[in-house]
């Protein structure tokens, strides 16, 4: 289990540390593994397989696919995956030039000693690091490793996915006739990672916290660190973006719309359903105002809740941050959050509109 | 090589007009960038692995604990989008949505309706003219001929409708608009496109999935067209 923990934070890591200092002992790179050689040549290998078996099947598949719902099923899904790409692409890049060129410890210099007064800092210094929530986990495990109080870094995490400009220009781009939106995600988010900040100074223990030891882009030079971590962080949050993008085609399809109808006439269901959908979906932060505009039924302030709760709580940042944080850590965070993210939410939903 | 795929079904549909099927026209040069810089890392990392190749031994490069460039296993998924783009090539959204989800006539649009553009016949957006003929009751459409451009849609009495997609994003946004026909109406398969011209009638149905009106209108005369490049409103 302790292995299987370990190779999640290897495949979640998107912050090479900075190549200037290598805080890592020599020996940690050192770990069993398959030679990099057979592995190449093994994806190749499956690709070309698939490519004929494509070929040759392109018919049937093309009958197949002829049943008008599976074509909308698919022209859902590949769109929102063509809408949501660039916008993955840009984020993937930015937060790579910031995670290889920007030494880590900039972050804990700049911020208060005071930890109550380090907390709204670091929430805002999300605003400035664009990235996806894929992005910000492992870059908050260095924050505390490097000494930042861990509420101020915990306050960075839920901060910087929601709140950075590329989420924000997703956000209005895909609500174009309410830009409110764009002020209301921003804000509930920034009040619901800053009140996280405080809450932990005041509840939290630093023993649920157990950060393992490692970054693996150690060592590169900067430009193979640059692209490494790009391609690593498009693969990744690409192939949970997938995930998301079938998911919502399915609820777009299959979903009966009496039934949605049905659910987005109750406010309070429709907020709280919206909300598990969020931690279901697990649909990164730079695309998932495009899933939200998709559900057109559901009112703006169950649609707020999903956009607060989606960066902040998901399956698969439940998995991350078991990984960098400890399991511990995972079970009394992730619930707290989503809690305190629906009441927000619903609470600034309310006011607005 | 997921990535290359993926990025090179991206730039194949944005340039030529395939894209229109999925979002809106605006995104364009964004898709051809973001396209553009899978392809190049891609390529870099392809560089990058024949680098390690041409080594005896595996160097600082590898980051030693198996997933290579290739990534984790979830990337993998990236492959279903590309070869969807690449192969599959899914149509614009038609009849099917149409026929299940409800029309975008739901709320007053509390504007004053300019008259309606010169010509003969006045060439109106299926939206415009719902607007104008259940808001406005039809004040600014009396007397004049007027042409709709949209593709066949079965409606609720397996009678053809006339609709289109109005997107505010991208396809897995996209809500029809309705309109129910009179007169001439054209018998053809559905997803059939075309262009009618006739005048409005004072008539409105409800469309039984969310409630929405469905304004008729009266057919003189219409014709088969192509699909249009931008399929949608």
């Amino acid at each position: 289990m302790r292995w299987s923990i370990g190779e999640v934070i290897h495949l979640s890591t998107t912050d090479p540390a900075a190549p200037v200092t290598p805080t890592v002992p020599a020996g940690a790179d050192l770990q069993p593994g398959t030679p990099a050689r057979e592995r190449a040549v093994g994806s190749t290998e499956v690709l070309c397989f698939l490519l004929i078996l494509i070929g040759i099947l392109h018919r049937p598949i093309g009958a197949l696919m002829a049943d008008p719902r599976l074509q909308t099923w698919l022209t859902v899904f590949v769109s929102v995956m063509v809408q949501a790409a660039p916008f993955l692409v840009f984020g993937v890049v930015l937060s790579a030039v910031i995670a290889v060129f920007v030494p880590r410890s900039f972050w804990a210099r700049a911020l208060p000693r005071h930890p109550a007064l380090a907390v709204p800092v670091a929430g805002m210094a999300g605003v400035v690091l664009p990235g996806c929530e894929c992005g910000s986990v492992p870059i908050a495990g260095s924050l505390i490793r490097r000494g930042v109080t861990p509420a101020a870094a915990l306050a960075f995490l839920l901060a910087a996915p929601a709140i950075n400009p590329i989420v924000l220009t997703a956000t209005a781009v895909a609500f174009p006739r309410n830009p409110e939106m764009v002020a209301a995600r921003g804000g509930a988010s920034l009040v619901v990672a800053l009140l996280m900040g405080w809450l932990w100074l005041r509840l939290g223990r630093t023993e649920w916290i157990r950060l393992p030891h490692r970054a693996h882009l150690d060592g590169l030079p900067r430009m193979a660190a640059f692209w490494a971590a790009c391609r690593h962080d498009i693969i990744h949050a690409g192939g949970f973006l997938v995930f998301g993008a079938m998911a919502a085609a399915t609820i777009n399809v299959a979903m009966p719309q009496q039934l949605l109808h049905d659910l987005a006439a109750r406010p309070l269901l429709s907020v709280l359903a919206l909300a598990a959908l969020a931690v279901l979906l697990s649909i990164c932060s730079e695309a998932d105002a495009f899933v939200a505009a998709s559900l057109s039924q559901f009112s703006l302030t169950a649609r707020l809740a999903f956009l607060v709760v989606g960066p902040m709580v998901d399956l698969k940042l439940l998995s991350m941050q078991a990984g960098i944080f400890g399991r511990r850590f995972a079970a009394r965070f992730a619930p707290a959050t989503f809690a305190l993210a629906v009441l927000v939410a619903a609470g600034v939903g309310t006011v607005i509109w | 090589m997921v990535l290359a795929f993926l990025g090179g079904a991206i730039l194949r549909a944005s340039i030529t007009d395939l894209y229109l099927r999925y979002v809106k026209q605006g995104l364009r040069p964004f898709l051809i960038a973001a396209g553009t810089l899978l392809v190049i890392t891609a390529i870099v990392a392809l560089l990058q692995e024949l680098r390690q190749l041409n080594r005896t031994e595996a160097g600082p490069d590898d980051d030693g604990h198996g997933h290579g460039s290739s990534g984790p296993a979830v990337g993998w998924l990236l492959l279903l989008p590309a070869l969807a783009l690449l192969f599959v090539v899914p149509p614009a959204l038609g009849a099917d949505t149409a026929a299940r989800a409800g029309s975008a006539l739901t709320d007053n649009r509390d504007v004053a309706y300019p008259p309606l553009p010169p010509g003969d016949p006045a060439e109106l957006t299926l939206l415009d003219y719902g607007y104008r003929a259940v808001y406005d009751h039809g004040r600014t459409l009396q007397d004049r001929r007027i042409q709709l451009t949209g593709f066949l849609a079965p409606g609720p009495d397996r009678q053809p409708m006339l609709a289109r997609i109005v997107l505010s994003c991208c396809a897995a946004d996209g809500v029809p608009i309705k309109i129910g026909l009179r007169g001439q109406v054209p018998q053809a398969p559905a997803n059939t496109w075309v262009r009618a011209t006739g005048r409005w009638i004072p008539h409105t149905a409800k469309d039984p999935v969310n409630d929405a009106d469905v304004p008729y209108f009266q057919v003189e005369d219409w014709q088969h067209i192509p699909a249009p490049a931008e399929p949608y409103e």
